[in-house]
């Protein structure tokens, strides 16, 4: 069954290309609550602060938080982009990530070659990649531009072929960045009816989001972070009911 | 339409990282595992990389061979003059150091962009970081492989077409190759830890280049030629250029090339077990 089970998981980035030596100054004068420095004297960023939580199969989570709570660094840590410092993370379940749709995108190379290669990026054959370039296709509506390269799409454009990029498979993980979709009204509709398809079917979604109104409509529970640490979790409305 | 036809093939069924038990050799040679068996991936990227490179050019990395051919004749005419040489002797083995140089310091100055240049992806979804080092290694191969035409042009010209001894230059290659792959990972990581590594390689390898024997010949070195075993680009040069030249190196030579590969890899896989975590931090 897939599941998502955290023990006292941290994630702190060592700040390596800033003028750390006036940031330690500074940080001498300051009692900081998430700058500190490590044994080898580093600035270090304590992203996330010992986690402890499990999520269940079925479960629908909302990360909220204030901007740079940690909302994104859990979700790429859950992706498996950065591995943990310190603490324990167990994911079972294939895992899909919607953080930036348009990572790893080529813009020199066509829209059709940008979707083989989305298909190589996620370990699919020949043919897979195949069928997913003809459904890529056929969803964002692109017709002819699909031959194009993506650097002559308009804004629209690209958004619609990164979101039929992203959207194509289905996970048992849903890992969701709060991101908008732009396009025409009638891509908007097919785009939020995919979405909402792509989160009943995964049997465990983590959502990152500012807007409550989505929150409220996918999830069932929600995890408010606070300067790297979980403040509460439990059911949507008694977290975010006081904001 | 039907979603559920593409599963992932890169995401595993459990994923468990325990910063108490890392596994650090076992998941380095996971991911260099999954790197080499997904091989089309680097493949096509490097590809693309080459691509947009070279856009819109008419010649496109035709001209890195054209460039390479105006340099030989230049280059040639003026040092088979000035060292006294014969131009049937000097030209066959200026034409294969260069372009054996040529493809030794364009690989490790690319090397030092290898991590950095693919922050996009690094920071966006998990990849094996062996895909960056190959895309890096596959993508110069590719562009090496636009010169060496070259060298069968020139053997041609000047009728010094080597014998079956010049198959002794594969094992030669492996060797480089396994050095290139080596390097790449390892100024690759180092690189984007240390932001000032970089101009420091450009400086060693500008270096590098006037104390090896590239445009000189060994010979010149009179009785001191022993000494240059002890330089690791003379080596593994050598290796590959010795049995095309017809002149097979000595042992000494081949054991130093093995012996340098040998740590080079070493120092290489060490670093990534350690590290390989971090990258994703340093990017």
């Amino acid at each position: 069954m897939p599941h998502i089970l955290a023990e006292r998981l941290s994630i702190a980035f060592p700040l390596y290309h800033v003028g750390a030596r006036s940031l330690k100054k500074r940080l001498l004068s300051a009692t900081p609550l998430r700058l500190r420095t490590d044994d080898s004297n580093r600035v270090v960023v304590a992203a996330l602060n010992e986690l402890t939580f499990s999520i269940q199969s079925g479960e629908r989570v909302a990360l909220v938080g204030r901007n740079g709570a940690g909302k994104s660094t859990l979700l790429r840590t859950l992706a498996g982009v950065f591995e943990p410092v310190a603490g324990r993370l167990e994911i079972a379940g294939s895992i899909g990530s919607l953080i930036d749709p348009a990572a790893g995108m080529d813009l020199n190379a066509t829209g059709r070659e940008n979707i083989l290669l989305s298909g190589l990026f996620r370990g699919l054959d020949d043919k897979a990649c195949a069928v997913m370039a003809e459904e890529v296709g056929a969803f964002s509506g692109l017709g002819e531009f699909l031959d194009v390269p993506v650097r002559s799409y308009s804004a629209g454009m690209q958004v619609r072929l990164s979101f039929a990029m992203a959207t194509v498979n289905q996970p048992d993980v849903l890992l969701m960045d709060e991101w908008f979709s732009a396009g025409d009204a009638d891509f908007m509709a097919r785009a939020d009816k995919r979405l909402e398809e792509m989160v009943q079917q995964a049997e465990i979604l983590v959502l990152a989001s500012h807007n409550m109104r989505a929150v409220r409509a996918w999830c069932t529970r929600a995890i408010r972070l606070e300067g790297g640490r979980i403040v509460e979790d439990g059911p949507v409305e008694q977290v975010i009911g006081k904001l | 339409m039907s979603l559920a036809r593409f599963k992932d093939a890169q995401a595993k069924p459990l994923l468990v990282s325990d910063a108490q038990n890392p596994r650090r050799t076992f998941r380095a040679l996971e991911d260099m595992g999954l790197a080499f068996s997904r091989w089309r991936l680097p493949m096509a990227l490097a590809m693309l990389d080459i691509r947009n490179r070279y856009r819109g050019s008419v010649l496109g990395p035709m001209w890195l061979t054209l460039s390479t051919v105006i340099t030989f004749v230049a280059l040639g005419l003026l040092y088979s003059t000035l060292f006294k040489m014969e131009l049937h002797d000097y030209l066959p083995f200026l034409v294969v150091s260069m372009i054996l140089w040529n493809v030794l310091s364009q690989v490790v100055s690319e090397a030092t962009a290898a991590l950095t240049a693919a922050e996009g992806i690094i920071r966006q979804m998990p990849l094996p970081y062996t895909v960056h080092v190959l895309r890096c290694l596959i993508r110069n191969a590719v562009v090496a492989a636009h010169s060496l035409p070259l060298i069968l042009v020139v053997f041609w010209l000047f009728d010094t077409v080597p014998g079956l001894g010049a198959l002794m230059a594969l094992p030669g290659l492996v060797l480089f190759c396994l050095n290139a792959f080596a390097a790449v990972m390892f100024l690759g990581m180092l690189c984007a830890r240390f932001r000032d590594i970089g101009p420091i390689v450009a400086t060693v390898m500008q270096l590098a280049f006037f104390i090896s024997p590239v445009i000189w010949k060994p010979e010149l070195l009179g009785p001191q030629q022993y000494l240059l075993v002890l330089n690791p680009f003379y080596d593994l040069m050598e290796v590959v250029r010795g049995p095309l030249l017809g002149a097979p190196p000595s042992w000494p030579i081949w054991a130093a090339a093995m012996l340098f590969t040998a740590m080079n890899c070493a120092m290489s896989f060490v670093f990534f077990v350690r590290f390989r975590s971090r990258i994703a931090f340093w990017v």
